[in-house]
């Protein structure tokens, strides 16, 4: 919730404006809410269930949410511990999915902050034009991108490593803009006083800026990690060996049948279950930054 | 919000610090240049560079093998490859405005479907007398963090042959379709089942005729099952991030405003009607336009249920242009495409900015 309701509700009462609904309008109103949230929720229910469900069980009953024999067949192979000789690389899909996101998290909001602080703040020639630029940047669709940024990775010699993986995602035109956005919410006169007692702008920048910016750079934060963990079109045409795959390409593959493995929905719900884990996790605990970065403009790819 | 999308840099106290300005640009130019270096060279080098350098490469016929920027041989066939996707009678053409018509039909139903629906949960979870108001937002809004390829597995469960859908639609006495294998458009199952059709031979007018290499009984057809169970996910998983950005504006909407009509006596309908929907017309205008442009770059998606089947009712522009270059190595036809695409999408945003100029002024007058 944003802080300006939380004012709003201190200086006037909750009370609704217009006389409530009667009682009966009121169930049938429960009654249409708590199914719409059943029809957002049943979806996540079933999928666990089903990953601790037999085969045949998830086949013979896809509504069931109590798998009829529980096993854990799916997590075992997915983690390697059962000696099954088609076992899926879950391990390597999630080592890459963390190295990658951690770097690019990391790096996002460091060189977003400072591009962000300098375009909000510092007097430089050419800063218009590099801001018309950015925001240019940020109206090109990404999968309009698919093939340039092949043609790019392939001539650079970084096609199929984890360099062409990572670098292009390691600065995001969204983030630049969103850290510029609250460094001009920020009061100059904090900077001025510090210029004035001799600090300089790299000083300013890490001692007083960035911990002041603590809500935006933890916004920036889940808005990379998310992004970066969800995902799927860079990584598919930057590599193509298996041992560059994602949890996202990797399940991509296990999902198309690329793995040559039939049904097997229980090891394929179980290997998404756990690859939302983590952002669910995050979403959990910060759900209200997803909120503003939401409500940032920018947009989800 | 939709401050952040258009809204101008505020002037930054230029024209006061006049004096101070020429040695401060000096010792600050240097600063600022280098605060900008990393994010300038890496999206100069990865969002800009690609761009020009496909933009060449669409007017080359490049296998993919030889890398023309570094020496290796492509020929120069100038405009041959736009004109193969939108003049040349052929497989190209007829695959491109196929997924031209999928596109176009997955807009047409997804965008309304999304604005209306994320609209209504947006006013539902704002009732300030609803019991547990922020469980049912997480509730809403958790679907649009999850990632696509992980929801779409999901999806592909839920609407198997025998999957939980059909299950729960047997119980009321209707048996569903195959829906990922099925390629019949919605429009004709519809009247097929009303018998005015039959949608598995068509015949006459429509059939004989065409446009672009598809015929009339193919472009009127509607979306496919198949895609429509994907608009279904589409709408799914990016309703609660609109209706994010509706409740932030319903929550911005004054008080004052709704306890002066109520003093007016208005009751809800016209509260709504002449309240609350006008004060949310800048954010409608900007969540459209984000359901639009997001809507022609559907990918992820498209690349786990089926990659263009059952029988190319799915393929999509994007997914076309990834298609002919990775799988087809027709690298000039893919970036062709990519451009095509992307003045699609150029024009769309421009003529719905145009739009809502048109409807700013007239709300002013």
């Amino acid at each position: 919730m944003s802080s300006a309701t939380k004012k709003r509700a201190r200086t006037t009462p909750e009370a609704p404006v217009l006389p409530r609904f009667g009682v009966p309008w009121r169930v049938i109103g429960y009654v249409v809410v708590i199914g719409m949230a059943m029809l957002y929720l049943l979806p996540f229910a079933i999928q666990l269930a089903t990953s601790f469900k037999t085969g045949p069980d998830a086949a013979a009953n896809p509504l069931t949410l109590w798998p009829t024999t529980p096993t854990t067949a799916a997590y075992e192979r997915l983690f390697g511990l059962s000696d099954s000789a088609s076992s899926v690389p879950f391990l390597r899909w999630l080592g890459n999915s963390t190295v990658v996101t951690v770097v690019v998290t990391c790096s996002r909001v460091l060189f977003d902050s400072m591009a962000g602080y300098a375009l909000a703040r510092l007097d430089f020639v050419g800063r218009r034009l590099l801001f018309v630029l950015l925001l240019s940047i940020m109206a090109v669709p990404g999968v309009v991108l698919l093939i340039p940024k092949f043609l790019v990775l392939n001539t650079f010699g970084m096609f199929d490593t984890y360099a062409g993986m990572i670098v292009p995602l390691l600065v995001d035109a969204a983030g630049i803009f969103i850290m510029k956005q609250f460094f001009e919410s920020v009061p100059r006169e904090v900077e001025e006083a510090a210029r004035i007692d001799g600090a300089g702008t790299f000083r300013i920048f890490w001692s007083i800026v960035l911990p002041m910016a603590r809500p935006a750079l933890i916004t920036l934060t889940v808005l990379s990690f998310q992004g970066s963990w969800n995902e799927f079109t860079h990584y598919l045409v930057s590599t193509q060996s298996s041992e560059y795959e994602t949890l996202t390409t990797g399940l991509a593959r296990l999902v198309s049948g690329g793995l040559g493995s039939g049904t097997l929905y229980p090891l394929k719900l179980a290997a998404a279950a756990l690859s939302t884990i983590p952002v669910a996790i995050l979403f959990f605990c910060f759900q209200r930054y997803f909120v503003r970065g939401t409500n940032s403009g920018s947009i989800k790819e | 919000m939709s401050q952040t999308v258009s809204r101008p840099a505020p002037p930054t106290g230029r024209a006061a610090s006049r004096p101070g300005r020429r040695r401060r640009v000096g010792r600050q130019g240097l600063v600022g240049w280098l605060f900008v270096s990393p994010a300038v060279v890496l999206l100069g080098l990865f969002m800009l560079l690609p761009v020009l350098m496909a933009a060449w490469v669409s007017l080359l016929d490049w296998n993919g093998q030889s890398n023309p920027f570094t020496g290796g041989k492509a020929e120069f066939i100038g405009l041959e490859n736009y004109r193969d996707l939108l003049v040349d009678d052929g497989l190209d053409r007829t695959l491109f405005t196929t997924s031209l018509r999928n596109n176009a039909y997955y807009v047409l139903l997804f965008v309304p479907l999304v604005t209306i629906l994320s609209l209504s949960l947006a006013l539902i979870v704002n009732q300030r007398l609803i019991k547990a108001r922020s469980l049912f937002r997480t509730v809403f809004y958790f679907p649009s963090v999850t990632s696509t390829i992980a929801v779409s597995t999901v999806f592909l469960f839920l609407f198997q042959g025998s999957g939980t859908v059909n299950r729960l639609l047997s119980w009321i006495g209707i048996t569903g379709p195959n829906w990922f294998a099925d390629s019949r458009g919605v429009l004709w199952v519809l009247l097929g089942a009303l018998g005015i059709v039959d949608p598995d031979h068509p015949s006459g007018l429509l059939a004989d005729h065409g446009f672009l290499g598809l015929s009339w009984f193919e472009w009127l057809s509607g979306p496919s099952v198949a895609m429509c169970t994907m608009i279904l996910l589409a709408t799914w998983t990016t309703s609660g991030q609109f209706m994010v950005i509706f409740l932030a504006a319903l929550q911005d909407i004054p008080r004052e405003l709704e306890e002066a009509a109520a003093l007016d006596g208005v009751n809800r309908r016209q509260l709504l009607r002449h309240v609350i929907l006008p004060a949310l017309r800048p954010v409608l205008f900007l969540v459209l336009t984000l359901a639009l442009i997001g809507s022609w770059q559907v990918f992820d998606m498209v690349y786990v249920m089926g990659q263009g089947a059952p029988g190319n009712t799915t393929l999509t522009p994007a997914f076309l242009s990834y298609q002919s270059g990775f799988k087809d190595a027709d690298f000039g036809q893919g970036a062709a495409i990519a451009f095509i695409l992307f003045a699609i999408i150029l024009i769309c945003t421009g003529v719905q900015r145009w739009l809502l100029r048109e409807r700013s002024g007239r709300s002013a007058r």
